[in-house]
């Protein structure tokens, strides 16, 4: 296969939402010799580009974003090893640490947004479920979060997202990390209450909300 | 109110199938094999340790029970097909026996719409006190679930008893609780009712309210929730599962994969407690859909619910254990045309399948806004419901041959006796609009919402239901204040 048939396939395993395809191009693509930042930038992104385009223009549906988003992740997966420190200088707009809080066991909202952010080109870490307040004030440090997104689905835990912020201002974190609150019961109100920096009611409208937050065009 | 029977369900005679037994039996076998090959997460030591001794293959580290087909099969049948849910007014029990469906109240919403401001607020303990009294005035609904609202003025870790308490206080009808979600705080709620009953060995017999508990789709259950249902099911008290898998979501994108979620997650708790404790009353639940495929949302209310509502209610039929069917969800932010349309025909299909409780009535925004006349206007679509499930009776006396023949060409039947003895089979109104138009005009245009609107308030100014007497209301309290020094050290 020819670098263009390459780069061009990478944007269509993105489109199809293939992820095996994803990481078998990547590999191929290191036995290649071509440079990874290319993959990435000439092939894979292109495709989020492009499927971003299509749920927009409202062609292509919440689930193959989130299925696109996984092929880009498979991809990014295979490549960032290899890839230099210089190289990394990949467009990375933002890292963010996201999870639902401890108590509550509500996995796919939460999940559905990390998927489009990564779709949007951020860095994601997905911390899964009931996660407590020290494990997100850890990993938001290793990680090198830039913000910081917690769910809650009951009445009952929405309390331990102001525990998370009480929690990241006690480990001085709170000064370079954002937070963002999402969850069915979660509003506006609620968040300004908190002390949270943004609020979304779903998926689509958190990428604009952390744009806003982490002051991207 | 008192020796009149004042709860009315709607026993349907037209019935339909959107399933053949084939398919049926083909659900069946899907779910069988899932139960066996994947299995069901039950994150409880307690609830592997059940099952592992029962014969299930349990993987203590992912906390996962692969349930054999014969195991999940000799539980089902111990399962009771019919059984009361007991009221704190006896007069308000109701019979699941797979000839009615009962109506209940929806719940765990948020947010209420204020009755006297309009303006979306915060919910209350008060709001579900005063829903609660809302449903106990109303002959269309039979049990009260929920609570409609969370109680979010009071501290969460004591919140399930205290909506218990004011439920119990706002109507003396059957009380179905989804709140009740740890093993300590079933024990206190099962405390709290057996003052009402004389005595926790009385709950059996009597059990005043029932449990209602949420899957973790697909193929999960949450810990405290199963837990919980264990400490239920030891008191004979009623227990479900409801599962809510979204399809593209939590489920296949496809209705019939839909359906081996629904049934594996609302069967496989179900299994736990008949080999727990053999015999004790259970029920399915759903509320199966789809999500909004724009954002993945919870929708409330589409054609695909109304499919599933009535299909899963054939396939709990065909395990003979009663059903609670998710109904009136609503994804409107207001009562509009879209909660109508929404409302009427998810509850038509699971009543012409004849599910035996339907979940229910009176919330806006998909479960998440109480709205008190919507309760009202959910009443209304649900005696529409009633009429036209009652189908239409052929026989002699109906085919009024002999009036016709009186009356004969060109006459009216407006003072027959014939017309006189089945006028109020006809249904009427409460609060549907057919005033003539200059009438409509002179009230300031006012429609069925408005007069929802006021019927709700006449009705809160008025009505008190069967009251608790003051000795009980004490040993009631005196069960919160345990729980709040236990569990909030105070």
């Amino acid at each position: 296969m020819d670098r263009g048939d390459l780069l061009t396939a990478m944007k269509q395993c993105v489109l199809d939402g293939d992820v095996e395809e994803a990481a078998r191009l990547a590999e191929l693509s290191l036995r290649q010799g071509v440079p990874p930042i290319d993959s990435v930038e000439k092939g894979y992104v292109q495709g989020i580009n492009e499927v971003g385009r299509l749920f927009e223009a409202g062609d292509l549906f919440l689930p193959e974003l989130v299925a696109s988003a996984d092929a880009m992740k498979a991809a990014l997966e295979v490549l960032k090893p290899w890839m230099e420190k210089a190289e990394t200088g990949r467009k990375v707009i933002g890292r963010i640490v996201i999870g639902t809080v401890k108590g509550d066991i509500h996995d796919i909202g939460k999940s559905i947004v990390a998927s489009i952010l990564v779709a949007n080109g951020f860095d994601v870490l997905d911390l899964g479920v009931d996660v407590s307040p020290a494990a997100f004030v850890e990993k938001a440090s290793e990680f090198g979060a830039d913000l910081v997104g917690l769910s809650a689905l009951l009445t009952t835990t929405m309390p331990v997202q102001r525990e998370v912020i009480k929690a990241l201002r006690e480990a001085g974190l709170r000064d370079r990390v954002k937070v963002l609150v999402g969850g069915a019961p979660v509003t506006g109100r609620w968040a300004s209450e908190i002390g949270a920096d943004g609020y979304a009611e779903d998926a689509i409208r958190a990428v604009s909300v952390v744009r806003g937050v982490l002051g991207l065009p | 109110m008192a020796g009149k029977r004042r709860i009315r369900p709607i026993s349907p005679r037209l019935r339909i199938e959107i399933l053949t037994k084939e398919d049926i039996m083909k659900i069946h076998e899907a779910s069988l094999e899932v139960m066996r090959d994947v299995g069901v997460r039950f994150p409880s030591r307690k609830a592997l340790e059940i099952l592992g001794d029962a014969g299930a293959v349990v993987d203590p580290s992912t906390m996962v029970a692969k349930l054999p087909p014969d195991l999940v099969t000799k539980a089902l049948a111990s399962a009771p097909p019919s059984y009361t849910l007991a009221a704190r007014n006896p007069e308000d029990n109701i019979i699941l026996d797979g000839t009615s469906c009962w109506l209940s109240t929806d719940g765990c919403g948020i947010e209420t719409y204020d009755l006297e401001t309009g303006a979306k607020r915060l919910s209350t303990k008060k709001d579900i006190q005063d829903s609660a009294r809302l449903a106990d005035y109303l002959d269309d609904i039979a049990f009260y679930w929920g609570p409609m609202v969370s109680a979010q003025d009071i501290p969460a870790e004591v919140r399930p008893l205290h909506e218990l308490q004011a439920a119990f206080l706002g109507t003396s009808k059957h009380v179905q609780p989804e709140t009740i979600i740890t093993e300590k705080m079933a024990e206190y709620c099962v405390e709290l009712a057996a003052i009402i009953v004389g005595g926790k060995e009385n709950l059996q017999s009597r059990p005043v309210f029932s449990v209602m508990q949420c899957s973790a789709d697909p193929l999960g259950e949450d810990a405290g929730s199963i837990e919980a249902s264990l400490v239920a099911a030891k008191y004979g008290i009623p227990t479900g599962f409801m599962p809510m898998p979204m399809s593209c979501g939590t489920a296949p994108a496809t209705l019939a994969g839909n359906l081996v979620v629904t049934t594996v997650d609302s069967l496989a708790p179900i299994v736990l407690l008949q080999i727990a404790y053999p015999g004790c009353p259970v029920f399915f639940a759903a509320a199966p859909t789809v999500i909004d495929l724009h954002t993945g949302g919870y929708t409330g209310g589409s054609p695909e619910d109304y499919l599933l509502g009535g299909a899963f209610n054939q396939i709990c039929d065909f395990y003979n254990i009663p059903l609670s069917m998710g109904a009136m969800a609503t994804g409107a932010k207001l009562p509009d045309w879209q909660a109508g349309v929404d409302n009427s025909l998810s509850t038509l299909m699971p009543v012409l399948t004849c599910t035996d409780m339907l979940t229910g009535a009176g919330m806006l925004n998909g479960s998440k806004i109480l709205s008190f006349p919507e309760i009202i206007m959910d009443c209304e679509i649900f005696s529409i419901v009633r009429k036209v499930a009652e189908g239409i009776r052929v026989d002699s006396e109906t085919l009024a041959v002999d009036v016709i023949k009186k009356v004969g060409v060109g006459g009216n039947f407006l003072a027959e006796k014939h017309t006189r003895k089945f006028l109020r089979e006809i249904w009427r109104p409460t609060v549907f609009d057919r005033t003539p138009y200059s009438v409509w005009e002179e009230s300031g245009g006012k429609g069925a919402l408005d007069k929802a609107v006021e019927m709700a308030r006449s009705i809160l100014a008025k009505h008190q239901p069967l009251p608790i007497d003051p000795v009980t209301m004490k040993e009631m309290d005196r069960v919160v204040r345990a729980a709040e020094r236990e569990l909030l050290g105070r």
